[in-house]
């Protein structure tokens, strides 16, 4: 069921993020302030919205969990945050390499972009721990979801804070005084950004349809390992 | 876009040998060596997925072989 559409969308990912590498390196003007090291920002700036977004998507799923106690929704919201933290992880290390060249050290602790993200990012880290810290799969996943829920409604409200807060260090992307990219670099980073959200997207159908294939798996397995005079299973035959 | 269309046949501009390019070429490596890596872990996960199907496959098997005796 999950893995409807997946061959296309994963054909339409290689050829997007292709697109976006050609337009990044043959088209994209160098940036007259930071020159070539400029490029890292269509993949570090693409990467981490998609990150959040895909936090912010793990509590809706949460909500429609939480409303409809149906498991796929904390299927979809486990995955979405699961996908959203290998991208963070992405977004931490770009950044790291992005700060040492332009600003000659790996990490800033005053610069507030930076040390929300890191925060946002150890909150969901700790999403795992606290999900696996339950045993019943029913409460661990209503828990997972309210988790998912607090931590979605932070993201927002975490971005807010820091787009409020005076930073004299990193830069803004859209909306400066001098009217923000040109159209060229624009486009560029337009593309980057569609090609990462059909990365996430795509990661996100792919694990589902391995999870999905695992729970059917077990589940066959369960049905065959119980006992055949029970009646519980319909696969299982009653052989004694 | 007629630029981009003259653009993106042509051959890659050589990378700048000074630091710059090393932490561009750095960046980029990373983010292919994390998708490499969860592909590879994913990789994993559907050759166990595989193997369970096959033993599964196998207890069925067994099982078809067991309710056939007994009907003998």
């Amino acid at each position: 069921m999950y893995g409807k559409g997946l061959k296309p969308l994963s054909i339409a990912t290689v050829a997007m993020l292709a697109l976006s590498l050609s337009l990044v390196f043959f088209y994209a003007p160098l940036d007259g302030d930071q020159g070539f090291i400029q490029k890292i920002f269509y993949l570090h700036v693409p990467l981490a919205i998609v990150a959040l977004i895909g936090f912010i998507a793990g509590g809706v799923f949460a909500i429609a969990h939480l409303r409809t106690n149906d498991r796929k929704w904390d299927a979809y919201s486990y995955v979405s945050i699961h996908i959203s933290v290998i991208f963070g992880v992405a977004v931490l290390i770009t950044g790291a390499i992005w700060a040492k060249a332009s600003w000659g050290h790996w990490w800033v602790w005053d610069e507030p972009t930076l040390v929300s993200f890191l925060i946002v990012f150890l909150l969901y880290a700790t999403y795992y721990p606290f999900r696996y810290a339950i045993e019943d799969r029913d409460r661990q996943a209503r828990y997972a979801s309210v988790f998912a829920v607090t931590a979605g409604a932070f993201v927002p409200l975490n971005f807010m804070a820091v787009r409020m807060a005076q930073s004299l260090v990193h830069p803004r992307t859209f909306a400066t005084a001098e009217g923000g990219m040109p159209g060229e670099m624009m486009l560029t980073f337009l593309c980057s950004l569609v090609a990462m959200g059909l990365l996430w997207t795509t990661l996100v159908k792919f694990e589902l349809t391995a999870k999905s294939a695992s729970g059917q798996v077990k589940r066959l397995r369960r049905a065959l390992d119980a006992p055949v005079t029970g009646g519980t299973s319909r696969i299982a035959p009653e052989v004694s | 876009m007629p630029e981009l269309a003259v653009l993106l046949p042509l051959g890659a501009p050589a990378l700048p040998l000074d630091e710059a390019g090393k932490y561009v070429a750095g960046a980029y490596v990373v983010f292919v060596v994390l998708l490499v890596v969860y592909v590879a872990i994913m990789a994993a996960k559907v050759q166990r997925i595989e193997r369970e199907l096959r033993e599964v496959a196998a207890i069925a098997e067994e099982r078809k072989e067991q309710r056939e005796e007994v009907r003998a």
